[in-house]
């Protein structure tokens, strides 16, 4: 533990009142543990008494004094886990690591614990390992779930997910589906509109990949140019209220729903690649 | 002012004041083992219930941390209130068979019984001894830790406090604990055990038993490792 990198955490969180949790859950990150003279640095510096600090520590959980291994594992003991055989997956996890929960592997690879609810009562047993989140498991996945934490969760989450994120958008007037399947560009149908800029009019279609910014269009459309889109059903406007994120571009934003739920919205500049994709917005 | 109605009788108190002192100040009695003058309200111990309000809507609130209302009914020994008091103590002594205070308390309670799993708590975790720390010796060097079955109170990490002036407030008021070690004058000491040892207080592991918070000892001054 380096005293400056804790000092620095801790003005870190200065102007947030020096909120007490936040400092301890980034020291806590930090070297896994909680250290004793860390506890003392926070008291010292935001001015409270050592005891205040150390019952904040000790009432959480998540907080945790003794030294945690590199991978932590959570096993969730709360009452639908229970009954789903959530005690026989905390003793296989116990056997084959050979320790108690609440102990960490003398390699310190492992540290073991239990929870007692993690909130996803339907996916029981839960067990949460570095932040990844195994449902159902039984006693026969165990194994595997060590080997592929030994292997590296995120390398292997990272190659086993090669999807890409097409987006399906529809006119927040009409509602009407703005996807063209007869024409696909990058391989998955385009979003058809209609535009408008400097007299001339016309069909635009849009790669509906999430991250690509091809775009075919009737007439070519000068760079810079400002263009006004259209709802190719309804002939709405497909003006958003607010303007492009990127300072010097400020120009209209067009917005569209994501049939998933939420609000695409993209720079109505040409060749500007401002866009917000908000999935929890409902409105336009 | 505020005027409200305890058992029948109409009182005016002044704004801020606590069920309990209305209470106090006409004269009934209201058991209490968390609440101290000179320190703050916690409502720990739940000894102080009173019922307040009318037919279906009465409700049970410890006396000690509700502030007196306009027009509040309060009965400070009705039936309902009694059980509710009786069932506490039950619980208290439960956990904390040998206080004297307690037992004092059971007894004139009639309580005759107890009916729960008996522990040998050494605290009932009613918070006197922190609030003594903090407010009147500002000082600060004990407090709650962990939560639930595992809460305790203490200094942090076991060690010795830098912030402890060894003034032994935590145990004079301590409702739980008054067996453990009040100093060494003898006609004082409700223990005096390390003073009536003999050889007195030489072996650390006598000294053990004497369940005495000082460390070091203040009579002896042997360091209790």
């Amino acid at each position: 533990m380096k005293k400056e990198e804790v000092l620095s955490i801790i003005d870190k969180h200065r102007d947030q009142g020096d909120g007490l949790i936040s400092v301890l859950e980034e020291i806590q990150t930090k070297y896994s543990y909680l250290p004793a003279e860390a506890l003392k640095l926070v008291a010292e510096r935001t001015g409270r008494s050592a005891v205040d600090v150390y019952s904040v520590a000790t009432f959480y959980r998540s907080f945790s004094l003794k030294p945690r291994g590199k991978h932590l594992c959570l096993v969730c003991q709360g009452t639908a886990c229970h009954v789903r055989g959530a005690p026989q997956v905390e003793k296989e996890f116990a056997r084959q690591l050979q320790v108690q929960p609440g102990e960490t592997t003398p390699d310190r690879e492992f540290t073991l614990e239990t929870v007692n609810c993690l909130g996803a009562c339907a996916l029981g047993p839960v067990v949460v390992m570095d932040g990844h989140y195994f449902s159902n498991v039984r006693t026969s996945r165990v194994k595997s779930i060590l080997d592929k934490t030994r292997a590296g969760l995120d390398d292997a989450e990272l190659k086993a997910d090669l999807r890409d994120f097409v987006l399906t958008v529809s006119c927040p007037r009409c509602n009407h589906s703005l996807m063209d399947p007869h024409h696909p560009i990058d391989g998955s149908p385009s979003i058809k509109v209609t535009v408008a800029t400097e007299g001339e009019h016309g069909w635009l279609r849009l790669s509906a990949l999430y991250g690509s910014f091809t775009v075919e269009s009737e007439f070519g459309i000068r760079t810079d140019a400002v263009v006004d889109f259209f709802c190719p059903h309804c002939h709405a406007v497909l003006k958003g209220a607010s303007l492009c994120p990127l300072p010097q571009c400020r120009a209209p934003m067009v917005s569209m729903i994501v049939r998933a739920g939420g609000v695409v919205q993209i720079c109505s500049r040409r060749g500007c690649k401002g866009h917000m994709l908000d999935l929890n917005g409902s409105g336009v | 002012m505020i005027t409200l109605t305890i058992n029948g009788l109409r009182v005016e108190v002044e704004q801020g004041t606590t069920v309990l002192e209305a209470a106090r100040f006409l004269g009934f009695p209201i058991p209490t083992l968390c609440h101290m003058e000179g320190l703050s309200p916690y409502g720990a111990c739940r000894l102080c219930v009173v019922e307040i309000g009318e037919g279906p809507k009465a409700k049970l609130v410890s006396s000690c941390t509700y502030p007196a209302e306009e027009g509040l009914r309060v009965r400070t020994a009705s039936a309902r209130v009694l059980r509710a008091r009786k069932m506490v103590l039950e619980l208290l002594l439960a956990s904390c068979p040998q206080s004297k205070v307690i037992q004092d308390l059971a007894s004139a309670h009639q309580v005759r019984q107890q009916r729960f799993r008996q522990e040998h708590e050494d605290c009932i975790l009613c918070g006197l001894c922190v609030r003594m720390c903090e407010e009147q010796m500002m000082a600060k060097a004990i407090g709650f830790r962990g939560r639930g079955s595992t809460r305790s109170l203490g200094t942090p990490f076991d060690i010795k406090s830098e912030v402890c002036r060894l003034c032994g407030g935590c145990i004079y008021v301590c409702p739980a604990c008054q067996l453990r070690c009040t100093y060494t004058e003898p006609d004082k000491a409700i223990c005096g055990g390390c003073a009536n040892l003999s050889p007195p207080c030489v072996e650390k592991e006598r000294f053990d038993d004497m369940m005495c918070y000082m460390n070091p000892c203040v009579a002896c001054e042997i360091v209790k490792d």
